[in-house]
């Protein structure tokens, strides 16, 4: 009973997204009020009708109901609960459901923060958010309906994939698929402009702390993947190149490019037609990571189900979504005028250059993820393309980008004296040299020159934030005393300071780990010690430990540093019962300089064990730099003259709405 | 105008080339066991743990080998499929009861039907090693000298049965 009312409340659910899609939309065109009156109720509806949905599934998990095919195939009696709940999303038809969930909530978000908006450019917001949804439920419930049932009912349900039963993982869906449907808002936002054929500086500022907030999620959502990889894959690496993983970080560099450009569209009305491209572009790669994932068309060790019936609708899908905003978008944008003119030297310079290395790098692996599949599909043979094909085109286009941010904030808009700029920052760049110049030597005793170069960059980029925030601070001709410049400061000042702090950190975390991490894969008898980076392993032994759903061998290592016992490591080996699959639980210690890690490998013999040991300098800076990055973008997003101006329009488009209204109805 | 319409022409060239990847399974490596004979065996018959069941059984026929075993969920699946192929009565389907308990597995086919002409039991697992066997289920067609001409990996779905299980076993009985 349950899952039908849950399949029952998705068609309904579906049913209101087609009223939220056609009415508001021609009633906008039509400036017919009471079709665009239709908008937020719709859309309010559809999350309720989605929410029981999303609620009957769940249930079904917890109450392990096993008459539903879905949860046959991903849980089990012994499944702990939190793993139930989180199950949902575990494989394709639950993640679609938490997909559209969010478009859902993202849409009610839309519906209620968006009071002072004209009403005209909510109502189409919200068709266009209506249609997508309409795409992804029809997708759903013709393809991949989680409610349906089997018969004979199964006693014992198949488990959940035991790569998904970890923390990590119970967090990172959700947060990058609130990251990818968060870039619906600012794409809706953009088609909304070009079907009104109005792009102004107001459009570019109800854009901003959406696709900033977007942006925020898929940082936390990347972050946490990389994360969990580093913890469960047992290889000590936290970034693979996979086509799964490179699905998320195109839209991610073309949202960072977005929330750039909105700032230029925002503050001097030029690169307007880029900027609704971009916010067109960063959607559809979403869209593309999707599809990507889930029609089987890239070997990936994310894997959904495949089929390819699937495959073509999101095609299909994609197609009309993707192929309509551009088209729409090509009619549209030669009519569309920047005004904003600026100089060779200025901060819209910086901007766009920045644009154009993320937009280089995003093709780059696009073109890098789907290259077996155009050799494929010319019949040219099957290749693989790693990461060293990645690291290759990718490095060299970040460290011009990570220059950049240094420079950027200090460049005036319009028009700044390269001389004068360049004076400012003379001293930020002598330190950032001496730092990279020096820290290497510090920490590992040895250096290279891509080693100095990106300790360089990142301590630039640092360096460069904190002079910003500084200056800004202490300016000598202020009337204000400093304090009072220190509250001044917008919380998207601060926003920006923090998000580059956070790239500076990223790279001395990259440059420190790719440079300078030892690894040993050895042999080790109960008893024996071995040194590695001047620590040294002691292994005790191995023991049986039995967890809800697995058993595992879990080995001990003591870990000593001068003769100082440390930590006390727990590498792990699971065999999880139903599915079968062995997984490594690695054993780390974390610090804030170093991490030390130990993946248990094959047993040997009675006595030996197949151990490897790393040695991981800086590693945990990878993740504190994206925690910053977002925390960076939160701010930006909060900053509250977002609130203020948008409370001083509301007088003015409400005299407009009614205005509106009389014409409607005279 | 061409300028803005590059975005949706490119885009459209990368449609083309999804919707051929569509079609082409990349994780189709063949298995190295194809065109090979079968590995040598020999394990104690399921029913009649008396007697072996050896690589020589495969010899002589068109044959087909299901990897299987009462813990797989997924084998449950396939059952009516193995049933329906044994019904067509077009080859002799053998089955490898992979890591698995005996009397549940006798249990097992009693309560859900019996399509094998034999089952060896490989309790250890170590038979399967040699037949590179990934996971349950997994199905084998064998040719007549013996060779390991086909290999399905996951459960068998009647469209699968249809389109390609059944043409490929008429196909090799059709060879010399």
């Amino acid at each position: 009973m349950i899952p039908e009312i849950g399949h029952f409340a998705l068609i309904i659910a579906l049913c209101l997204a087609l009223v939220q899609t056609i009415v508001p939309i021609i009633g906008a065109q039509t400036n017919t009020s009471q079709w665009i009156a239709v908008a937020k109720p719709a859309a309010r509806g559809q999350f309720l009708f989605i929410i029981i949905s999303y609620i009957c599934l769940t249930y079904s998990f917890i109450k392990n109901d096993f008459s539903v095919l879905y949860v046959a195939n991903n849980a089990n009696t012994a499944l702990p609960l939190q793993y139930k709940i989180s199950a949902v999303w575990g494989a394709h038809e639950g993640s679609l459901l938490l997909w559209v969930l969010m478009l859902s909530a993202w849409t009610f978000a839309v519906t209620i923060f968006s009071r002072s908006l004209p009403n005209n450019m909510v109502a189409r917001v919200i068709g266009v958010m209506g249609f997508v949804s309409v795409g992804f439920l029809l997708f759903t419930l013709l393809t991949s309906n989680p409610f349906e049932r089997i018969f004979p009912v199964p006693l014992e349900g198949r488990d959940l994939n035991p790569l998904l039963q970890d923390p990590g993982l119970v967090i990172h869906p959700p947060m990058l698929y609130m990251g990818y449907v968060g870039f619906s808002v600012a794409f809706a936002f953009a088609i909304a402009a070009l079907l009104d054929g109005k792009l102004d500086s107001a459009w570019a500022r109800w854009s901003r702390p959406w696709a900033t907030f977007a942006w925020v999620f898929l940082t936390i959502g990347i972050a946490l993947g990389s994360w969990w990889a580093y913890h469960e894959l047992g290889w000590g690496g936290w970034w693979f190149w996979d086509p799964v993983e490179n699905a998320s970080f195109m839209p991610w560099l073309v949202g960072t490019a977005l929330i750039h450009s909105l700032a230029v569209t925002e503050k001097r009305s030029s690169f307007k037609n880029w900027t609704v491209l971009l916010a067109i572009l960063a959607f559809s790669l979403s869209l593309l990571g999707t599809f990507l994932v889930r029609s089987g068309v890239l070997v990936s060790v994310h894997a959904f189900a495949t089929d390819p019936a699937r495959g073509v609708y999101i095609l299909l899908f994609l197609a009309i979504v993707i192929g309509g905003s551009l088209l729409l978008y090509a009619l549209r944008a030669p009519k569309i005028k920047s005004i904003g003119q600026f100089d060779l030297v200025s901060r819209e310079t910086a901007l766009l250059l920045n644009n154009v290395l993320l937009l280089v790098a995003m093709f780059t692996i696009l073109v890098g993820t789907l290259y077996p599949l155009f050799l494929d599909a010319l019949n040219a043979g099957k290749i693989s393309v790693g990461p060293p094909y990645f690291n290759a085109v990718f490095v060299p286009l970040m460290l011009p980008l990570v220059l950049i941010i240094g420079i950027g904030p200090f460049l005036r808009w319009k028009k700044a004296g390269l001389a004068e700029t360049f004076k400012k920052l003379l001293k930020i760049l002598v330190i950032g040299l001496v730092i990279g110049t020096a820290l290497p030597f510090v920490v590992a005793g040895k250096t290279s020159i891509l080693v100095v170069l990106g300790i360089s960059l990142g301590a630039w980029s640092i360096c460069a934030a904190l002079y910003y925030l500084f200056r800004n601070v202490f300016r000598k001709e202020a009337k204000l005393s400093s304090f009072q410049r220190f509250k001044k400061i917008p919380s998207a000042t601060y926003g920006m300071v923090v998000a580059h702090i956070g790239i500076g950190i990223f790279v001395f975390g990259v440059t420190f780990v790719g440079a300078f991490e030892q690894e040993k894969e050895v042999p080790m008898r109960i008893g024996e010690k071995v040194e590695m980076a001047g620590y040294e392993f002691g292994f005790n032994g191995v023991k049986n430990v039995q967890g809800p759903n697995y058993s595992s061998k879990q080995a001990s290592l003591n870990v000593y540093k001068n003769d100082k016992l440390i930590a006390t490591l727990l590498p792990e080996k699971r065999t999880y019962l139903v599915q079968e699959s062995p997984m490594t639980e690695a054993g780390i210690d974390t610090g804030f300089l170093r991490d030390v890690y130990v993946a248990l490998g094959e047993q040997i013999d009675n006595e030996a064990w197949g151990m490897r040991l790393y040695y991981k300098p800086f590693i945990q800076w990878i993740w504190l730099g994206a925690a910053l990055m977002a925390l960076g973008g939160l701010l930006a997003a909060l900053d509250k003259r977002y609130r203020l101006k948008l409370k001083r329009e509301k007088v003015a488009i409400v005299s407009a709405n009614a205005k509106q209204a009389a014409a409607a109805t005279s | 105008m061409i300028k803005y319409l590059l975005p949706v022409i490119l885009f459209f060239v990368l449609c083309g080339f999804l919707f051929i990847g569509l079609y082409k399974d990349p994780s189709e490596v063949p298995s190295p066991l194809i065109g090979k004979p079968v590995p040598e065996f020999s394990l104690p018959k399921l029913l009649d743990n008396s007697s072996q069941f050896t690589h020589k059984d495969f010899l002589g026929k068109v044959s087909v080998l299901n990897v299987w075993a009462t813990w797989c969920f997924a084998c449950k699946q396939e059952h009516p499929a193995l049933l329906e192929l044994a019904k067509s009565n077009i080859a002799p389907i053998y089955g490898l009861n992979y890591k698995d308990d005996a009397a549940k597995a006798k249990l097992y086919l009693r309560d859900f039907g019996n399509p094998f002409e034999a089952n060896a039991f490989d309790g250890a697992g170590r038979v399967a090693i040699d037949w590179g066997v990934y996971g349950a289920p997994e199905t084998f067609i064998i040719d007549r000298k013996g060779i390991i001409r086909y290999k399905h990996i996951g459960p068998i779905t009647s469209n699968d049965l249809e389109n390609k299980i059944l043409p490929f076993i008429q196909q090799l009985k059709n060879e010399a």
